[in-house]
């Protein structure tokens, strides 16, 4: 409850700061508008904080295009469905924004999506995963990965880096997260020319895998595919040490989490999983990687750089960059300039928008290496 | 499938049957006594694992020590949820003190997430119980695998001593039958029922202890899946029956372990199948296997 407080005043700090600047005019030209909604207070207001912060910092680079002045146009959602799409209204109909930004939390962006897509202006999620915030939407788009991704981009670590010819599957089956990634990674695997050797299942709440481990081994794989979440990810790493298996285990996102290694303990050693592809630690940081974590540590000292920050700083140049080329501050001109987003540099990679409007760039690869939690590079599904 | 890897699975087997049986045989011993469904059981076992979990964690006794103390701990809780939430109910319709017994489920499980927090939290496996034998080719069993059936196996000799051997224990066979003559012929009722709840309860820990022991881990939901588990065991084996509850736990854990040996690829079906074979096992003797048929007293 304490904590919600201090956030809930800290958003009021920052929305004042927001409008105080609106009134000063940045340059004489008439300055495009973005507008942003995001969850700055509420249950999401951590990661919504985090993320104006990364848009803040993308404005500040760079504050004009086309030489006009950009202008963002900050409104909080509450992390509330209602007061979402009441935003992104109010942001279209009276700030009249050329573009939006948002937003942390998918059933917040679908609400946000809905609006903009009768408004006819395009918008850039931030951090919304789920498939159907893009899906069937002209546009709405994304600065992140949907899930099943990292599916592809582990089946492409494996087959390619690892040298893995034989995997298998242990998944979830009542779990959509797990039933996604798991297909991915079998399609991806075999594409790429590996053999899917097994494909196991169990359901949220079982204890037990011996019985699945057992035949997995029998299996012979070189490395077992199992998107759980991390508690009962734990749980299996050391049934299957316990079984004598030898097979390199592999998650994604669900197991980044610290206590993996804690409820692991020496089984996760040499465990595996996927990311989002920064991390302040990463060895080989492309320039606007650099960029971005330099300016962070400048415009926020006492804060650690994050992916949220990053995914908010990558929404804006996603949208700037789409204004240059598309030569105007159009809707239209831009939205179409959106989808046509190829190999843009960003601090998180060579990012391209697909087919479904979703951000397509390198995933982060995690390995557990002597207890410790290292960021081993990145891979781009193929 | 080659012979070692059959083992393999039966030991798998073995293990989490043995760790079903011993907590059904709580539930036989409750219901056959009381006639209640005690749904709080899970709970207690939940709850027995905390304890030991804050005994080697927390304050770094030994493993021996952590569990007698946790077992006394949960055996403490077992007789005050008696005296609070069952004994008021003790004349009332049956359906009163279902409710009341799913009422402590949830208080129990509300209570852990407040005070123990929503986290997992991984358990220490003593070293000499983790270590391996491995027997024949590749099968591997590790000391544990072979500790859990042996310790309920010690534990079902001790309760059947006591439930056959003993005054208490014939004064909770007389309370089976009939509570009010019982009663009538000098017996302390609400003592015997507290003491049963007292040895329910201690099974209950001791499960929990070796479930944490098996899957190392605690969280405040961990009991609810063995709990349901153990329940069909009980209900298979013939519930009332301890004979009963040992060879549905064993037969429930063989079942699942080899749903998934036989069809890997129905192995997310594994629940399914248990669930399938106890309607048939009930629409063939609806009282289970070693039921006895009670004719309801008018």
């Amino acid at each position: 409850m304490k904590l919600g407080k201090h956030l809930a005043v800290l958003a009021a700090l920052t929305l004042s700061l927001v409008f105080g600047a609106q009134t000063a005019p940045a340059a004489d030209k008439d300055p495009i508008k973005i507008g942003v909604y995001l969850p700055l207070t509420g249950q999401n207001a951590f990661g919504g904080q985090l993320e104006l912060e990364g848009v803040r910092l993308a404005q500040k680079e760079m504050p004009t295009v086309l030489d006009r002045p950009v202008e963002l146009v900050v409104v909080d959602n509450k992390s509330d469905k209602v007061e979402a799409a009441n935003a992104v209204k109010r942001l279209v109909e009276r700030d009249k924004v050329v573009a939006l930004i948002g937003t942390y939390g998918s059933s917040l962006a679908m609400a946000g999506a809905e609006v903009a897509e009768k408004a006819k202006v395009p918008g850039v999620g931030t951090s919304c995963t789920n498939p159907l915030v893009t899906q069937g939407k002209n546009y709405y788009f994304r600065a992140c990965f949907i899930d099943p991704y990292q599916g592809a981009a582990a089946a492409t670590y494996a087959f390619e880096n690892l040298g893995f010819k034989k995997a298998a599957v242990l998944m979830d089956m009542t779990n959509d997260y797990a039933v996604g990634l798991s297909s991915f990674f079998s399609r991806s695997f075999k594409k790429l020319g590996g053999e899917v050797v097994a494909n196991l299942k169990y359901s949220s709440g079982d204890q037990d895998f011996t019985a699945q481990l057992t035949e997995l081994i029998s299996k012979k794989p070189d490395i077992v595919f199992m998107p759980a979440y991390f508690a009962e990810g734990a749980i299996i790493m050391k049934q299957a040490r316990e079984l004598g298996a030898t097979f390199r285990l592999m998650g994604a996102d669900a197991m980044d989490n610290p206590d993996t290694v804690k409820l692991g303990g020496k089984a996760a050693e040499g465990f595996l999983h996927t990311t989002f592809p920064y991390d302040p630690k990463m060895t080989s940081m492309s320039p606007e990687a650099k960029r971005f974590t330099e300016a962070w540590k400048a415009a926020y000292p006492d804060k650690e750089t994050n992916v949220n920050g990053a995914l908010g700083y990558n929404c804006y140049f996603l949208i700037v960059d789409a204004i240059k080329r598309a030569g105007s501050a159009e809707p239209q001109a831009i939205t179409r300039a959106l989808a046509e987003t190829q190999g843009l540099p960003t601090a998180l990679g060579k990012l391209s928008i697909n087919k479904s409007h979703d951000a397509e760039m390198p995933v982060g690869i995690i390995e557990y290496k002597n207890g410790q939690r290292v960021y081993v590079g990145e891979v781009t599904p193929r | 499938m080659s012979l070692d890897m059959f083992l393999q699975h039966c030991f798998n087997a073995l293990t989490l049957g043995s760790l079903y049986a011993l907590i059904a045989i709580g539930y036989t011993m409750v219901y056959g006594i009381l006639r209640l469904i005690n749904f709080a059981h899970g709970d207690i076992l939940m709850v027995g694992a905390y304890f030991v979990f804050f005994g080697t964690f927390a304050f770094g006794w030994p493993w021996g020590i952590a569990a007698i103390m946790a077992i006394a701990g949960a055996s403490l809780l077992g007789v005050v949820m008696e005296r609070v939430a069952y004994r008021p109910l003790r004349d009332a319709p049956r359906i009163s003190a279902l409710i009341s017994a799913i009422a402590v489920s949830f208080f129990i499980e509300s209570l852990a997430v407040v005070v123990f927090t929503g986290q997992p939290r991984p358990v220490l496996q003593p070293e000499w119980l983790v270590s391996e034998w491995q027997v024949w080719g590749g099968v591997r069993i590790l000391r544990l695998t072979a500790f859990v059936p042996a310790m309920t196996a010690v534990l079902v000799g001790i309760l059947l001593y006591i439930v056959y051997r003993t005054k208490p224990g014939l004064a909770m066979r007389a309370i089976s039958k009939d509570i009010e003559t019982t009663r009538l012929l000098g017996v302390r009722v609400d003592n015997i029922i507290a003491f049963t709840f007292c040895i329910g309860s201690a099974l209950a820990a001791a499960s929990g202890i070796m479930w944490a022991l098996r899957y190392p881990q605690v969280h405040p939901y961990m009991g609810i899946m063995p709990g349901l588990k153990a329940f069909i065991a009980a209900v298979f084996g013939g519930i009332g029956s301890i004979q009963g509850a040992v060879i549905g736990g064993v037969a429930l854990g063989f079942v699942e372990i080899m749903t998934v040996a036989f069809m890997p690829e129905l192995s997310g079906y594994r629940d399914a199948f248990a669930f399938v074979l106890l309607v048939l096992v009930l629409l063939f003797k609806p009282t289970g296997l070693l039921g006895e048929r009670m004719e309801e007293k008018i």
